[in-house]
């Protein structure tokens, strides 16, 4: 019996030094998990979370003060991917900060309207607006991440989103059974993957 | 020299069609009414318009450019008047429609003044320079701008020049057309290239399905070896027969075939010291050295069974398909009113086709090139071949296939030695860091695997689906990247102009203090005043305001408002 | 207009898997005419039943799957599975076990791992494996070959055997396999040499048994040469099996069989080219092929000369497919440019 005991006792704290070991010499080096969400973050700086910017919303949902679902822009997505991260159960996007546009946006200013207020420019959170007091204004659209932080403070409602058009350069191949036109019975049926009979 | 041949993995042999288009001799298309000239013919930043709707061109005037170094512009292939500068259907492979420059042709061919250039006294930068100019890029499909290439093929060094005329695919012909008819200039732009990149030696791959141009090719080394009209002779060069395999022309298998060595991984042939171009690139240099003559037609070849009298031409670029269709005795099946509707709009219920709509328009060969949804579409600088299918000739039927059964057929024809079977599994289920670890971005699209499937799985497309997917990712990721550092650096930008204003307000009420203590100081005048005004102050403080609304309360509003009045005077006695 | 655009290349296919599923077909035809000539035409009624109750079942599941059915049922998967499985059974098998088994193969084998392409073990031999161990009775009741037993059944016969009609004791004209009867007096310390004395043994195997094993490698040159399978698995497979019997054999020639007795009996060849090579079951890569077939080789002769089997071939597939995706993900080829 005190063998019995003895071996079980030595064998746990043998076991423990392996395992104290291992935890040390193959300690993972990863970012900080504020980086890591922060990466996954569309960095659209909207604030449709309630946290001014991404980071921000990185941080609240490191401390476990926010839910991974509240980011439109990157859509059920980057939700699934936070889950993924965070090891959490995947929530459904939270209706409440807004819809999730497929078609990305872009803000664009008609220029004929354009007062040249600058306020525009001072609520944009990643500094796409050219433009000075008096001049009319215009919208780096490679920089606009369609946030729509600019529309709200126009004194003229002269901003629009309107969809990135789509050119031949970032055409996209679909796989062979994505396309629309695709009839295939068990597709209608909706059971079975694309590519069977 | 004893060249010994190495080989690549699988390839695969296919029936060549090479000598349809090669029953006639090649010929000078005739100009159309109208030439469309894509702003962007060419891998890399796209041009600008450098003329306006309603301006006279003449033949060999700049009319598109761009400062980017990755860029080639674009001239006039002929004269004419500039119509338009407008969105048109341009030969991509989405079926999509980008800006280009339509000339309205006059039908006299007049040209500017080509300056004579000296070419014997130039540099090799100079060359370079030149040939970028002249708008030339790679002839064999490609389409990256030749002179970045070679500028930076100069800067590394190169030991070996590659040339290319292996054109494996089927059908294809302009190259051997052109090996066969301007052999002598491939050699002389040869010469050129060697001149610019100092290679040891310079191997000529020609497969052995083209005997006439071989000897071709050979003749014109030979007598430009004996000539004496050129100062320099070509270094140790040669013409090498390989065998007949299909994805041979790929510059990596040729690369493979003649000299043993595999590009690394992710890095480019001249990064191991080899250079390769594409015969009709050659010939284009030597136009553009000799003649100073921009980069204004290319022979195209028009063939398979729908067309009626395949051929090779020398067509200006910009000329519409349709016209070049024309040429070649238009389609065996009638007019393409709605051209391969077979790929574009199908009826998937059973596959109805149009009666008379069997045709099916492929820019490029068979198995690398892609589908035309019109005959609109313009010759471009990387147009090599003109399709026209029956609609027999097509195989896969989209979204239907067999299951994969896991034969490995592919994996045994694939010349990147990739695994394609995992790469279709993890493409089609979307796990794209799984597709990256097989090594997706290493694929060439050959189609070799795509063309043995016993399930016809059209596997090239699943890779080409995720390689755009993955694309489009990175790129995402990019911009949120660029948006994160224009959002921090805002943040910092409006921390530093906050800290700036506060310090601005801190410095000029240490001012004012020091002012008013040195004031207090010189004066005590003032402080009667201020003790007078204290007093008023104070008097002011202690005024009773009349209250209004007091009459008739009850016992509880009268109890609140003696709790209000003792914690207002409390809080006026903690004050003073 | 919806476009749906497809990507090159565009050329006609070189090839079908009905194509190879023909061919498969094709190449089991000698060793099966074998097979007749030796045992009779029972076999056939066997394969006929069980191609029959394969289809059935194939169209039963597809429906249930909701799946398009003509197209799987031509292409003739299912045959193939039907046909290895029938003759792997003894001559003349009561209906029910045909159909057990191949119910199993097709349904729990084939589609519940979601159908052709997707089933990690050979069907035929889950449903072999299945029946082998629920019916060890009716499984060991071989008949002998014509020559011995001197009792040719026609057609008819065989029919009411396979339906048990009117008098079906035929016990008297059964007998173990060859394997068996070496096997069981093996144990017993009988010397090989007056094993081969008995008249089931031919010259270089079990009398038929040899012939039909050589039918069985002429249809696998058939596929060999229209390159329905590889080299690889084959000759990997028969190649280790060779050698370790050989080994044995050199040891001590009485206490073990020849190499050639163990290719030419049992379902080695049929295995060899056939069954161990169905691509969706067996490794993919080349090295991987060679790799697996050494594997089966091995547990094969293992099979055969200590387990509880006289014969060990389905057993050794089986075992083997369950090593393929660890094989095929450590035999993956250099990438092309890799270092």
């Amino acid at each position: 019996m005190l063998i019995a005991i003895l071996t079980i006792s030595a064998m746990a704290g043998i076991f423990g030094l392996i395992l104290g070991y291992a935890a040390i010499r193959f300690k993972v080096e990863g970012n900080p998990i504020v980086d890591q969400i922060d990466s996954l973050l569309p960095q659209t700086q909207c604030g449709q979370c309630t946290y001014p910017g991404c980071r921000p919303y990185a941080e609240a949902i490191a401390n476990g003060e926010a839910p991974i679902n509240q980011c439109p822009p990157g859509g059920q997505a980057t939700v699934v991917l936070l889950a993924d991260l965070l090891d959490v159960e995947v929530l459904e996007l939270n209706a409440e900060h807004g819809d999730h546009n497929e078609v990305p946006l872009v803000a664009f200013i008609q220029e004929q309207t354009c007062i040249g207020c600058t306020l525009c420019i001072q609520a944009c959170p990643v500094d796409a607006i050219l433009g000075s007091a008096k001049h009319m204004h215009t919208i780096i659209t490679d920089e606009c991440t369609g946030c729509e932080l600019c529309l709200p403070p126009c004194p003229v409602d002269c901003i629009d989103m309107i969809p990135i058009k789509q050119t031949i350069d970032d055409w996209k191949w679909s796989l062979p059974g994505d396309s629309t036109a695709s009839t295939e019975p068990s597709r209608e049926l909706g059971k079975e993957p694309a590519h069977g009979h | 020299m004893d060249i010994k041949l190495s080989h690549f993995n699988g390839g695969i042999h296919l029936d060549d069609h090479k000598a349809e288009s090669l029953t006639q001799p090649l010929q000078i298309a005739s100009l159309p009414d109208q030439l469309i000239l894509p702003l962007k013919q060419h891998i890399g930043e796209p041009n600008k318009p450098l003329v306006d709707v309603g301006d006279r061109v003449l033949r060999g005037q700049l009319i598109a450019g761009s400062s980017s170094p990755i860029s080639s512009p674009i001239h006039a292939p002929t004269s004419g008047v500039v119509s338009a500068i407008e969105p048109h259907l341009v030969p991509h492979t989405s079926g999509q429609s980008a800006d280009c420059i339509v000339i309205d042709v006059d039908g006299k061919d007049e040209s500017i003044e080509f300056e004579s250039i000296d070419v014997s006294q130039m540099q090799a930068a100079d060359m370079i320079d030149h040939i970028r100019h002249l708008g030339i890029v790679g002839l064999g499909g490609a389409s990256f701008p030749t002179s970045p290439k070679l500028s930076r093929g100069n800067d590394l060094g190169i030991h070996t020049l590659i040339i290319n005329g292996v054109e494996c695919e089927p059908y294809i012909t302009c190259d051997d057309s052109l090996m066969q008819n301007q052999a002598d200039d491939i050699i002389r732009g040869i010469g050129y290239l060697q001149r610019m990149l100092k290679p040891t030696k310079t191997l000529i791959g020609v497969e052995d399905n083209k005997p006439k141009a071989i000897e071709a090719m050979n003749l014109a080394l030979q007598s430009h070896a004996h000539s004496e009209s050129h100062s320099q002779a070509l270094i140790n060069t040669e013409v090498v027969s390989i065998p007949t395999l299909y994805p041979s022309g790929g510059e990596k298998q040729l690369i493979q075939i003649l000299t043993g060595n595999e590009i690394p991984t992710g890095r480019l042939a001249f990064d191991i010291g080899i250079f390769c171009q594409n015969v009709g690139t050659c010939a284009a240099i030597t136009q553009a050295l000799e003649l100073n003559q921009p980069l204004m037609s290319r022979i195209v070849t028009v063939s398979g069974d729908g067309v009626r009298k395949p051929g090779n031409w020398i067509v200006r670029l910009g000329t519409p398909i349709k016209h070049l269709i024309g040429l070649a005795g238009g389609y065996v099946q009638g007019d393409l009113n709605k051209p391969s509707l077979n790929m574009h709009g199908l009826n998937m219920h059973g596959f109805n086709m149009h009666d008379n709509v069997q045709q099916h328009l492929v820019m490029g060969g068979p198995m690398m090139g892609f589908s035309l949804s019109s005959d609109e579409v313009p010759i471009v600088k990387g147009s090599n071949n003109i399709l026209v299918m029956q609609q027999q000739l097509i195989a896969q039927t989209p979204g239907i296939h067999d299951e994969c059964v896991r034969c490995g057929k592919c994996a045994e024809v694939c010349p990147a030695q990739l695994l394609p079977q995992q790469l279709y599994w993890h493409s089609r289920s979307k796990e794209y860091e799984k597709v990256e670890e097989y090594n997706l971005f290493d694929c060439i699209e050959c189609g070799c695997c795509s063309a043995v499937c016993p399930s016809q799985i059209p596997l090239v497309q699943y890779y080409r689906a995720s390689k755009s997917e993955i694309r489009a990712t990175q790129q995402a990721t990019f911009k949120s990247d660029r948006a994160r550092i224009r959002f921090e650096f805002r943040e910092k930008r409006l921390l530093l102009k906050k800290q700036q204003e506060e310090e601005k307000r801190r410095l000029k009420r240490e001012a004012l203090l020091k002012k008013s203590a040195a004031k207090k100081e010189a004066s005590d005048a003032v402080d009667a005043v201020q003790a007078a005004l204290d007093r008023v102050k104070e008097k002011n403080g202690e005024k009773v305001i009349e209250p209004k609304n007091i009459t008739g309360l009850t016992a509880d509003q009268q109890k609140q408002i003696d709790v209000a009045d003792a914690r207002r005077r409390a809080a006026r006695e903690q004050k003073a | 207009m919806t476009s749906v655009i497809v990507s090159s290349p565009y050329v006609n296919p070189s090839n079908s898997l009905r194509r190879l599923m023909i061919n498969v077909i094709i190449g089991l035809i000698p060793g099966t005419l074998a097979y007749v000539w030796f045992f009779g035409p029972g076999i056939l009624v066997n394969i006929s039943i069980s191609i029959l109750f394969a289809l059935g079942f194939e169209a039963f599941i597809l429906r249930l799957r909701k799946k398009r059915i003509k197209p799987h049922l031509t292409d003739y998967s299912a045959v193939v599975t039907a046909w290895l499985f029938a003759l792997c059974l003894p001559t003349h098998s009561p209906w029910w076990l045909i159909v057990v088994g191949i119910g199993f193969a097709m349904i729990a084998g084939k589609h519940l791992y979601g159908g052709l392409g997707l089933n990690p073990f050979n069907p035929a031999m889950v449903g072999y494996v299945v029946v082998l161990i629920s019916f060890p009775r009716e499984m060991t009741t071989w008949h002998l070959p014509i020559s011995i037993s001197g009792e040719a059944y026609g057609l008819v016969d065989s029919l009411k055997f396979a339906f048990a009609i009117g008098d079906s004791s035929w016990d008297a004209f059964t007998a173990a396999t060859p394997l068996d009867h070496v096997k069981t007096a093996l144990r017993q310390d009988v010397p090989i040499s007056e094993i081969y004395q008995a008249p089931l043994f031919g010259k270089l195997g079990g009398i038929g048994w040899e012939w039909i094993s050589a039918g069985w490698l002429i249809g696998g040159l058939w596929l060999l040469i229209t390159k329905t399978i590889r080299w690889h698995i084959p000759a990997a497979l028969l190649g280790s099996l060779g050698s370790i019997a050989l080994a044995f054999y050199l040891v001590d020639t009485e206490t073990a069989t020849s190499p050639l007795f163990h290719w030419l009996s049992g379902g080695v060849m049929l295995g060899a080219f056939f069954i161990a090579t169905d691509p969706v079951t067996a490794a993919t890569t080349n090295h991987g092929r060679i790799y697996y077939g050494i594997l089966i080789g091995l547990l094969v002769y293992l099979i055969r000369s200590w387990g509880g089997y006289p014969d060990g071939v389905a057993f050794a597939v089986l075992l083997a497919n369950m090593c393929v995706p660890l094989i095929d993900y450590y035999t993956q080829p250099k990438v092309y440019g890799a270092k």
